[in-house]
């Protein structure tokens, strides 16, 4: 008669990773209704298409290194990635850049480095930034513009298939515009912010379709904190990190792209709420991820404003991950019954 | 109840599914008697009990049938009465499912209780309170008493606070672990017994309150202790403070926490911030030993799962078979079957039904499958920090399993590894199911084992490095002799040759020599003597830092200093060595001159007075030396003492016969002096051994605390410096006879 033996504790809370990973998928889910509402069709074809490459490019590697294929698939993680860089490229960009960006965020960002759990960088956001630097046309050239700046209806799903798929220029040039963050920061030395807002981009105050996207990922990423899947620590000191810099510097509205536009234009909230949360490449203690927070929101405002790309989320993003280590060791937690907090590893040391 | 507690939370914790109303919902019942009773020897920390019975013996109920080994230790007594059928390897229920001695009793059926008394009628006092704490911690050691609450430390020890002052008792009656119920039925049922038990608790360790912490999730025992304290007329006291309901709460440093706000430092005692704490189904069971003279012999154990049809709480007598029990509480195994001794969340499962009930078994937990599945297989960890938010120590969960995972134990201890108090709140949150818990078991035992390798490597170079030392000196002591002795040898020969006139003065200045060379001598072996009391505190302190995980970066330092003192040490000697020589060969002038002068007379006064002084000198260095040699543990002591003994009894010959001849009286050669320098000379030492006695219990305190596997060892250190001190006292006593 043979018992079970299994070290204890004998029981397990309801949380599960695939559960988890599923929920932050689903909780992009009001962001990802804007952007479709706004901007047309194009984002929601490129989060299909990322997701299915991202999952396929999963698979193949787990085959490829002997793991059982279903049941490291159903952890989600693939899938999360896929959804957050269909999300992060720009709605109407060619298919092979969500194509390359996604099989190397998944191939080489997470599984050369281990697979799940292993990679020290964020992998969409290692995919966004290769394209980015590789493809800088068909990256700042094909975001879409909102139906309100264009006078247009939003881009229909054929017309985006037609665009992502086959290129039809003409559509493209119908429908693309330059982003506000983009538009601002380079025409702010010309123009006065007056001026400036009169355009159509703007439209008076920020473009509207900006607005209601980031307020969408913005709820997505407060249910995710309801639901204890993601703690408040990053996305706080990232949003009060980047609103005190743009305050500081903001203020002239004649000079630098002012606060409003930094917080709910661009991707602030999907970076706050869906990749700089991202567990595995971040900070681990409480207040190393305050720390790390907020150095995601200095390093944001500082490429965006001085820098040449309008929107730096992944570099921002990428740039803390390296630091994420250092941090962790600096910030350990007092353990019960010691006086003092540790700092740091020393080699040696006991 | 008629103060105000402030309570205080702890970091982290858990809500799990609690699964206490299965098994609270009947009285306790007393579980019918098993063919057989086996009763392993160690139901507690500390050394195992040694046997005082042998096959065949019939016992009564109550009857010790194994003795304390040593203080850490707990007797044993046989649960009913009935005959010793065995005493025999048997499995007992610990992880490692290993066999160990155990004693085997069939009762008669009878149940006949030996003769047993409360402690008052005992002594014969009328008011408990007459009672010295000596006689009510002896009381409750006699009577086998072990925490109760799960780790099973050995109470009279517990009691025993030293030199700490003790402000606050806590009786731990939280009891936050899943399904069981054994306190919270205690405490209904008994709750006047608890109560009586915290006030003789509290008369032992002279504290003004005691604080009974209970879940709010257990009402009728909270009600049943305010009541009781009524009654009792102690709520003045003693107040039962209920807490909130939260995993793990009954840990022994989370309750002090939660009632205390005080932190128990790491690696450390309660007592150290001033707080005993206790189990309350411990302090019944010191009410019983106290009041009535009835030893540990059973205790409340809660049967429950899905996989028993009748779930409830027994009073079971120690050495029930698990499976006896489990039978009455209709056991319906399945096909996987899972049997745990304790709680899901720290219970170990058991490899086997055959187990006995011991002191620390407070749940059986027969879950089916369904009601606890058997761990999924693990996910990769994603850091997310679920475990960090749930652990009640502060530590980084996540972080020690990335160390443990890749052996980097350092690490892992520099991330305070040590402090997990392996609770299992970072597995029961963790959403990748990693076993956490069983990582950290793995790595805690790795470093441990490392650790002693190293000790033990650093205890021979040490004790290779004292032999080399002590050769060296020998050497270098004998060495002098020699030269000495050749050199006034050849000192003698030339005197004869010269004109004895000659003689005289030559002698005269040979001996204002040595004169001047004796105070250089003196001074020497002061420096010496400071050295290496130097080198034996600086070694203390090493020790005390390779203990202390908090000193380690002393520990190089230490060491560094211990070299130096030694290379000291080795100087002086050389020096000591070298002015001897120049000392000997001064007065083996002196001595040649004045034997010279005396020729005629060799039984002349002051020769015979040089004899004596020779010899007191002889003494006095082979004393040195022995003190030395026991300082290092070396082998030559016992033929050190007897050189002295012998050296002794001639230096007495030698003053006799100078006092002899000074006086010329006949009498004066009976001298009962000499006897006494040497029992001054060992208080100093008996001081130093005594030291080093409260030294070894102190870190045996710790390391109990702890629980740590260094217990037995450090309790067989413990002892032997108690031998050695006896030794030493019966050497004083001896030596002032």
């Amino acid at each position: 008669m043979a018992l079970l033996t299994l070290s204890s504790p004998h029981t397990h809370g309801p949380n599960q990773t695939s559960r988890i990973m599923l929920t932050v998928a689903l909780a992009t889910l009001p962001g990802l209704i804007a952007l479709t509402w706004f901007f047309g069709w194009g984002t929601f074809i490129n989060v299909v298409l990322a997701s299915l490459v991202a999952v396929a490019s999963e698979a193949l590697v787990l085959k490829m290194r002997g793991y059982p294929v279903s049941f490291f698939l159903k952890d989600n993680t693939a899938l999360v990635t896929g959804v957050l860089l269909g999300l992060a490229l720009p709605p109407l960009g060619p298919w092979w850049v969500t194509v390359i960006a996604t099989a190397f965020a998944i191939i080489f960002a997470k599984q050369i480095y281990g697979g799940m759990g292993n990679n020290p960088f964020n992998p969409a956001m290692v995919g966004y930034a290769l394209v980015l630097i590789s493809f800088p046309v068909e990256m700042t050239t094909n975001w879409a513009a909102s139906f309100q700046a264009t006078g247009n209806a939003a881009v229909g799903f054929v017309d985006a298939m037609s665009v992502i798929f086959a290129g039809t220029q003409t559509i493209t040039d119908a429908f693309t515009g330059a982003t506000p963050l983009d538009h601002y920061k380079h025409l702010i030395s010309k123009e006065t912010s007056e001026a400036l807002l009169q355009d159509a981009t703007f439209n008076g105050w920020l473009n509207a379709g900006w607005e209601w996207v980031n307020l969408g990922f913005l709820a997505g990423g407060l249910f995710l904190i309801w639901r204890r899947i993601i703690s408040w620590h990053i996305p706080v000191s990232m949003l009060a990190a980047l609103f005190l810099c743009s305050l500081m510097f903001g203020w002239d509205e004649d000079l630098y792209t002012p606060t409003y536009l930094h917080l709910l234009s661009g991707a602030t909230m999907l970076g706050a709420f869906f990749i700089a949360t991202d567990p595995v490449s971040a900070s681990t203690t409480p207040t190393g991820k305050l720390i790390y927070g907020a150095g995601i929101g200095i390093l944001l405002f500082v490429i965006r404003t001085w820098g040449a790309y309008p929107d730096a989320v992944a570099f921002a993003v990428l740039l803390m991950n390296f630091a994420a280590p250092f941090i962790d060791a600096y910030t350990q937690p007092r353990t019960y019954g010691h006086e003092k907090a540790r700092r740091g590893l020393k080699p040696g040391d006991k | 109840m008629t103060h105000l507690i402030q309570l205080f939370d702890f970091d982290g914790g858990i809500h799990p599914a609690e699964n206490k109303t299965q098994s609270n919902q009947r009285p306790v019942r007393k579980a019918p008697m098993p063919e057989e009773l086996v009763l392993p020897l160690q139901q507690h920390i500390g050394a195992p009990a040694d046997i005082i019975v042998t096959v065949g013996d019939t016992v009564l109920k109550g009857q010790v049938i194994a003795e304390p080994h040593g203080y850490v230790s707990a007797p044993l007594h046989a649960p009913t009465s009935g005959t010793v059928t065995a005493i025999e390897d048997r499995q007992v229920p610990h992880a490692s499912g290993l066999s160990e001695i155990c004693i085997v009793i069939r009762p008669d059926g009878n149940d006949t209780w030996i003769e047993h008394q409360s402690l008052c009628a005992e002594l014969g006092v009328d008011d408990c309170d007459d009672i010295t704490n000596d006689d009510l911690i002896k009381r409750i050691r006699d009577c086998g008493i072990a925490g109760l609450g799960g780790a099973g430390f050995p109470t009279a020890v517990k009691l025993n606070t030293g030199k700490h002052t003790i402000d606050t008792l806590i009786l731990n009656g939280a009891e936050c672990e899943p399904y069981i119920t054994a306190d919270d039925m205690l405490m209904r049922e008994r709750a006047a017994d608890v109560i009586r038990g915290a006030q003789i608790l509290l008369q032992i360790i002279k504290a003004e309150r005691c604080l009974i912490g209970v879940e709010d999730n257990k009402p009728e025992a909270i009600k049943a202790l305010e009541d009781a304290l009524l009654l009792h007329h102690e709520e003045h006291h003693i107040d039962v403070v209920t807490i909130p309901t939260k995993y793990p709460s009954g840990g022994e440093k989370q309750l002090i926490q939660i009632l205390t706000g005080r932190e128990v430092p790491s690696g450390g005692i309660p007592a150290q911030v001033g707080i005993v704490c206790q189990n309350v189904g411990t302090a019944a069971a010191v009410a019983d030993a106290v009041d009535h003279g009835v030893p540990l012999i059973s205790r409340i154990t809660t049967v429950t799962g899905d996989a028993v049809t009748d779930k409830g709480n027994w009073e079971v007598l120690f050495g029930t078979p698990v499976s006896h029990l489990l039978e009455i509480s209709g056991y319906k195994p399945e096909k996987k079957e899972r049997v745990i001794m304790g709680g899901p969340m720290m219970g170990f499962a058991l490899p086997s039904l055959d187990l006995p009930v011991v002191k620390t078994t407070n749940c059986l937990l027969a879950p089916t499958s369904k009601e606890l599945p058997g761990n999924n297989p693990a996910m990769a960890c994603i850091r997310c920090g679920m475990c960090a938010t749930a652990c009640p120590a502060g530590l980084l969960p996540q972080q020690l399993y990335w160390f443990s995972r890749a052996e980097e134990l350092d690490k892992a201890e520099q991330h305070n590894l040590f402090d997990c108090i392996e609770c299992g709140a970072c597995s029961y949150v963790c959403p990748s199911e990693i076993p956490l818990v069983q990582y950290y078991r793995h790595t805690k035992g790795a470093i441990r084992e490392e650790r002693a390798a190293q000790e033990k490597a650093e205890q021979a170079r040490q004790r290779f490095e004292a032999r080399i030392a002590r050769q060296e000196r020998e050497q270098a002591e004998k060495d002098a002799k020699r030269k000495a002795r050749a050199e006034a040898a050849a000192k003698t020969q030339n005197a004869k040759k010269d004109a004895p006139a000659k003689a005289a003065p030559a002698a005269k200045a040979e001996q204002t020599a040595a004169a001047a060379s004796n105070p250089e001598l003196e001074k020497l072996q002061k420096q010496l003597d400071g050295a290496q009391a130097a080198k034996v505190k600086t070694q203390e302190k090493l020790e005390a830092a390779k203990q202390d995980p908090e000193q380690a970066d002393k520990v190089a330092v230490f060491e560094a200093a211990l070299v130096k003192t030694q290379d000291k040490i080795k100087a002086l000697a050389k020096d000591i060595a070298a002015a001897k020589k120049a000392a000997k060969a001064a007065e083996a002038a002196g001595t040649s001159g004045a034997s010279d002068a005396d020729k005629g007379d060799p039984n002349s006064p002051e020769r015979l007075k040089k004899k004596w002084e020779m010899a007191q000198g002889r003494l006095d260095t082979a004393l040195k030396r022995l003190a030395q040699a026991e300082e290092e543990g070396s082998d030559t002591v016992e033929a050190l003492k007897e050189g002295i003994a012998k050296q002794q009894a001639r230096v007495d010959e030698a003053k006799a016969a100078y006092e002899k001849a000074e006086s010329g009286d006949a009498e004066g050669a009976v001298q009962t002096e000499p006897a006494a320098p040497v029992a001054a000379d060992l208080t100093p030492k008996i001081q130093a051994q005594k030291d080093r006695v409260e030294k070894a219990r102190e870190r045996l305190e710790m390391a109990k605390s702890e629980g740590l596997e260094t217990v037995p060892a450090l309790e067989k250190a413990v002892n032997k410096q108690l031998e050695k001190l006896a030794a030493l006292e019966a050497q004083a006593s001896s030596g002032e006879a």
